[in-house]
Parts: structure tokens; sequence; C-alpha cells
């Protein structure tokens, strides 16, 4: 890192802030296209095209009474929720927005960490942000939260092997970890003859792109994968006895993971910040990949508006019968196909 | 690529997350001077449908879960080993493609016999 520590931090803390703001406005995104979709309208009445909305559902769960049940086990109660959270908002660090730019003569890094092990950092709070969940049920001393809890476990530890496996293929070609080489190793353009086409890994890996798209649904535990918050069959799931903002944490938690993963993906299979004119204005590569997310956001509420829930049998079956074959599939067709390329076989 | 200076990253996304949390704090705290408390013993009561509950809730669950679990512990530790073997995959070349390929050969035919035996079943 060729940057003083406090220019580093202050990075850091804009886009944590920009991460919560996006975060308040994917909850108000979600509203106005399921509503579309659905032919309503969604929120009208607070602002214009009531932009204020998730400002006013901020205040309103700050006036909520925080209920704790008597049979709970309070200190791991108090604390499950901000696990999620916490976890959710520190993936962000190794998400890079952009290589050096020039502000005011100071060279600035559009990135807060670059780790060389940044794709793992990623899955692993990933993994972390189970415990926030398994933990808040098992305290919650509720049979549905006890129930959602282990169907939420057992469904994000499944999914979490394919979501891991699948990004291999892209590790095999970048032979690195690190982000910023990943997006570095896309800008590059593959050539036929005379079509050039950019070389973003969703092109040379079109399995692996499928695999974590379903896996990322359901990392995230939503729709059509969103068995652990059955309404029909569990109230809510493993938050049915949170309320107040130890309740919205579960739902903070949720969005920001939906755009962390979709920052991820847009990272890994789309380029990130690659774009026509991205080399010459520096503006213009965040918002590719700003545009980039916000279409993996959209497709998560178009999956939701469009298909019903699975089975429980069914989702895990996906996960293990299907997915981890083809996985390990791509797996070893990638290697075979790098061996042949680097000519270190026949 | 260059070597990285370790320490720096880390004392970042260090400040991050006691950042995140002091947030989170924050927040409750706020939310805990903000909003009334009137406990009672029902609102204390475990939700459940309208009836008391007659026993406490014991943390039972299927087998199902566990055989799920060690499945991922085995298949968390293929990836374990096949994440560095894909980062260094150039350097060791044929040699590292047949070892790491009769290692998920041998992973897949006790993955088959996982099946054969019913342990993907779930109902």
């Amino acid at each position: 890192m060729d940057q003083p520590l406090w220019l580093s931090f202050i990075v850091a803390f804009l886009i944590m802030n920009v991460l919560l703001g996006g975060m308040a406005y994917m909850t108000w995104f979600e509203r106005k296209v399921l509503a579309r979709m659905q032919d309503r309208l969604g929120p009208t009445r607070t602002g214009p095209a009531g932009l204020l909305q998730p400002i006013a559902d901020g205040i309103k769960l700050l006036g909520k009474e925080d209920l704790i049940p008597a049979a709970a086990d309070k200190p791991v109660f108090f604390f499950a929720p901000l696990v999620i959270f916490v976890t959710a908002i520190v993936s962000v660090a190794v998400i890079p927005f952009g290589g050096q730019i020039d502000v005011f003569g100071t060279d600035v890094n559009l990135y807060i960490a670059d780790l060389n092990v940044g794709a793992l950092f990623l899955l692993a709070f990933g993994s972390i942000g189970v415990y926030g969940i398994i933990l808040g049920a098992y305290a919650s001393a509720n049979r549905f939260s006890l129930l959602g809890g282990l169907r939420a476990a057992a469904q994000v530890i499944s999914y979490e092997l394919i979501l891991g496996l699948s990004l291999v293929g892209v590790f095999l070609l970048t032979q690195s970890l690190s982000l910023r080489d990943i997006l570095d190793a896309q800008r590059a353009n593959l050539s036929f003859g005379v079509l050039e086409i950019p070389n973003w890994y969703i092109i040379t890996q079109p399995l692996a792109f499928i695999l974590y798209l379903i896996a990322a649904v359901a990392e995230t535990n939503r729709a059509p994968f969103d068995l652990p918050e059955a309404e029909t069959e569990l109230v809510s799931g493993f938050h049915t006895e949170y309320s107040a903002f130890r309740f919205s944490f579960y739902f903070l938690g949720e969005y920001i993971n939906m755009i962390i993963i979709s920052l991820f993906a847009s990272t890994i299979f789309l380029g990130g910040t690659d774009g026509p004119g991205a080399d010459t204005y520096w503006g213009l590569g965040i918002l590719w990949l700003l545009a980039k997310t916000v279409f993996f956001l959209f497709f998560y509420i178009w999956l939701r508006a469009t298909l019903p829930r699975f089975r429980y049998d069914q989702l895990m079956g996906i996960a293990w019968k299907v997915l981890l074959p083809f996985a390990l599939l791509n797996i070893a067709f990638t290697a075979f196909a790098r061996l042949i390329a680097n000519g270190q076989v026949f | 690529m260059e070597p990285q200076i370790f320490g720096e990253n880390w004392i970042i996304i260090g400040l991050m997350t006691v950042s995140a949390f002091a947030i989170g704090m924050t927040l409750l705290l706020l939310n805990w001077v903000v909003a009334p408390s009137k406990p009672s013993a029902t609102k204390a009561a475990p939700y459940e449908s309208g009836m008391p509950d007659i026993e406490p809730v014991r943390p039972t669950f299927t087998p199902r879960f566990y055989v799920v679990a060690m499945l991922f512990v085995i298949f968390d530790i293929e990836a374990v080993f096949i994440f560095p073997w894909a980062v260094i995959f150039d350097e060791l070349g044929l040699y590292g493609f047949v070892e790491m390929m009769s290692f998920i050969g041998l992973l897949f035919a006790g993955y088959v016999y996982a099946w054969k035996k019913g342990a993907l079943e779930w109902v």
C-alpha cells in the first residue's frame, strides 16, 4: 500500500457510508420494482416517488420497543444480530472500485485493502455471517426460530461450497486470489480475427457464472431459496423473536450481503470497472461497476417476483446432486484447458 | 506479483470492524433511549400461535443436519486444498493436474457412495 494510513481510513469511511446509504435505497428500489411487476405503485407518500421511505422506516424502527423473551439466552441474543451486520459491512474492504486516482495532487487508492487472499476473505466473512443466524435462532428459545435457523445454516453451508468451487475456474485463469489482479486480468481484449471482445470471465467461464449466480441467491437467503424465512410455515424463521432495531440488523445484513455479492459478481465475471471509456475518465469506471451491480440487484428482485419457493428437499437436492458435480466438472475442464493452453501436456 | 505489506491492510480491516460494531451499538443505544419500554409477562413469552408453551424449547433437531454438516466439512476441506492449488497451477504443470484430479476422483467416489447410501436424500 503506497498511501498514508489516514487516507485509507477516509476512503474506508466513505465507502462504508455509501454502502449503508445504498443499502437503505436498495429497500426502496426493491419495493418500487416489485410493486411495478405486480401492477402496483409502491411507496408514493413519503417524499417525491416515495424517496424518503427508507428514512421514515429507519425512524419508525428506532421508536419501537425492543422485546427480549424471558427464556432467551440474553448475551447471545444481544450480539447475534451484530455479527451478521458487522461481517457484511467489513466484506466491502476487498472490493476494488478502480485503481489509483489523483485528487488535488494526492494519489488515492479506490479500494480499502488489497489482500492477496481477497476472494477467500469475502467467502470467509460470508460464512461467519451464518453464526449470526444460528446463534440468534438458538438464543431466541423459540421453535420457529430454531427450525428457521437450522434450515438457514444447512442451506448456507451447502451453497457456500458451490460458491467457492465455482470461483476456482477464475482463480485458475488468473493465478491469483487478489480481486485487483482478477480485475486487471479482465482488462485485456480477446481477439478472434477482426472481432475484439473484452476478456471478461463470463465469456471464458460461463458455467462458473451460472453456478455462482444460483449459489449467490441461495447464499443470501433470497427467493426462490428463502426457506429460512418461509412465512407460511415458520412465521418468519430465525428472527421471529427479534424486534425494533435488533430485528432490522438482520435485514440490514441481508441487504448489504446482496450488494456485496453483486459487487463481487460484477468484479469477478463482468470485468468490474472495465467498460467503454473507463480508462479515459476515472469516474466512468465506478459508474460501470455500479451499473453492473444494479443489474444484479434487479435480477434478484426479478427472481423474487417471478419464481415460487422451492421445497426444502429440492433445495438441498439442487446443491448436492446437481450443482456440486457441475462445479467439480468445471474445475477439471478449466484445469485441463489451461494445461493445453500452456503447452504443458502433449 | 510484488510482496504486499501485510500489516496495513489488516489494520484498516480491524478499524472497519471496530467502527461497524460502533455504528451498530450506537443505533441500539439510540433505540434504547427513544423507544418506550413497558415489559409484561405476555410480551416476554415465546411466540407460539397464541398457545402457551407446555415445555421449554430444547435445541433438538433431525440427524439430517448432522449428515449435511459432515458432508460440508469433507468438501470444504477439498475446497481448502483446491484454492492454493489453483493459484500455483502454472508452476505445478501436469504433475499438479494429475495429483489434484486423483484427489478429486477419490472424494468423488466417496460422494457417489454417500449418494447411493441415501445421505443426500432429505425425506
